[in-house]
């Protein structure tokens, strides 16, 4: 038993290790956990449980970032990624840690707003819910395009490495539900197009094709029971 | 190297204790929040965010409490124990280091809001729906902290305290500031929190958390109209 990666690709964090292992070819066993559906044994939706996971013989590991330290740190990943330079290196922890709180509290409410909670509540939200979060949105971008990349090529200078993996996938969310963030932002589309070369295009979009394919989503016969088990978490995204 | 903090914070807390601590020689410059004093022109040279902590090491400027505590323990060589070498010690600690951002600093920081900074700021009373919904939902986090984080292990990477320890308990003291009683109904909590004192040294603790425990000394006297108006605005948006 080597190791399992448990993963949904719709999911942003999941997206970034699944590139991440693959462009490193790190074997792993992908184990598709579908956050909108319920788990057979538990009854649970799996959404409830968190997603990305890790298992690597009996060690456990949640959290993306840490899930992304430690596969560099096991397989020997290329310098760039994570750069022993402790300088560079500290800027990527500057931009991960960030991420957090800015880019990542307020694009992945895109989907949600748009898609999600419409699909789990058979009604429309109020545009002024999309428009409030679009502004938060904005806002980040901005900081990340004045502080983060500047005049640069990727946010830690000359070649990828975690950093813009991480915000890439984050940025994509938004785009899978019409919400095109790279419109009217030249110098960020320049970015993307350097991350998806780094990264390679066929990897990209493969790790990318279901986001990008959303509204298959909203097709899906969703079970009653597993609507009201949502109710509550779908609240709490919502504030 | 300068240490550009202001120990109302939780993160600037980690960072004042992971130095001394360490004997790490810094310069320390006080940004007074409450003074305003991180909006200014000089100070934005330093972090564009206009956020506390921040370092400034010759020409490199760093900010976020995670990445200063990192980069301090690699160009100082700390103790290994703080961000252990082993693989998967130090994966924990990442872990915690990650998860705490949007747990225990999010709901710890909303009741501290919603209680203390923003009644300082707006002059009004504290709204006791905004703090009970605080308080629930810090102690949905405390539980997760203590049942995932903690187990039954003295510290969350082991044997030894980490940086995790050091970022989970200036979070945590943070509500204790607001005068929410967290330790008394929690004594796995205590416990652990009694070692993570005794590992730091209880006078450095203390000398940390000074301001922090002392809600009653605060003052907005010094903040101009137009930034208290605009600090209240923004954080009102934290904490809805």
């Amino acid at each position: 038993m080597g190791l399992e990666l448990y993963l949904d690709l719709l999911s942003q964090p999941c997206r970034a290790i699944y590139i991440f292992a693959k462009k490193n070819n790190i074997s792993f066993e992908f184990k598709h956990v579908e956050l909108f559906k319920g788990d057979a044994e538990s009854g649970k939706l799996n959404i409830l449980k968190k997603v990305p996971a890790l298992k690597d013989g009996s060690f456990t590991l949640s959290e993306s970032t840490a899930i992304l330290l430690y596969l560099s740190r096991k397989y020997n990943t290329p310098d760039h990624w994570y750069p022993s330079d402790i300088q560079k290196r500290a800027l990527v922890d500057e931009y991960l840690s960030w991420h957090h709180t800015n880019i990542r509290a307020n694009a992945p409410k895109t989907m949600w707003i748009k898609l999600l909670i419409p699909l789990f509540t058979g009604q429309p939200l109020p545009s002024e819910k999309l428009q409030e979060v679009m502004e938060g949105l904005s806002a980040s971008l901005k900081q990340f395009e004045e502080k983060f990349l500047q005049d640069k090529l990727f946010v830690v200078g000359s070649e990828i490495s975690l950093a813009d993996l991480v915000a890439v996938v984050e940025l994509m969310q938004p785009v899978g539900v019409g919400c095109d963030i790279f419109e009217g932002r030249p110098r960020l589309v320049e970015w993307r197009d350097r991350v998806e070369e780094a990264v390679g295009k066929e990897l990209f979009l493969q790790a990318h094709e279901m986001v990008l394919n959303i509204k298959e989503l909203s097709n899906i016969q969703i079970d009653p029971q597993l609507k009201a088990q949502l109710a509550p978490v779908l609240m709490k995204v919502l504030q | 190297m300068e240490l550009f903090l202001d120990l109302f914070s939780q993160p600037c807390r980690a960072l004042f204790i992971f130095a001394k601590k360490n004997n790490i020689p810094f310069e320390l410059k006080h940004v007074d929040l409450l003074k305003g004093q991180h909006m200014t022109e000089e100070f934005g040279k330093v972090n564009a965010l206009r956020k506390v902590p921040a370092l400034r090491d010759g020409d490199f400027t760093l900010a976020e409490s995670n990445a200063i505590l990192l980069y301090l323990s690699r160009k100082f060589k700390t103790p290994d124990h703080w961000y252990p070498s082993d693989l998967q010690k130090r994966a924990r600690v990442d872990e915690y280091l990650s998860w705490q951002h949007t747990g225990i600093r999010a709901a710890g920081c909303k009741v501290y809001l919603s209680k203390v900074l923003l009644p300082l700021l707006t002059g009004k009373p504290f709204c006791p729906e905004k703090v009970e919904g605080a308080i629930e939902e810090l102690n949905v986090v405390l539980k997760q902290f203590e049942e995932k984080f903690l187990g039954d292990k003295p510290f969350i990477a082991g044997s030894e305290i980490s940086l995790a320890d050091l970022v989970a308990i200036v979070e945590i003291m943070q509500p204790v500031g607001a005068g929410y009683e967290i330790f008394k109904p929690r004594p796995k909590l205590a416990e652990w929190r009694a070692r993570v004192e005794e590992a730091i040294g209880k006078e450095l603790f203390q000398e940390a958390h000074k301001q922090v425990l002392n809600a009653k000394s605060l003052s907005v006297a010094e903040l101009v109209p137009e930034l208290r108006e605009q600090m209240a605005c923004m954080l009102l948006k934290l904490i809805n």
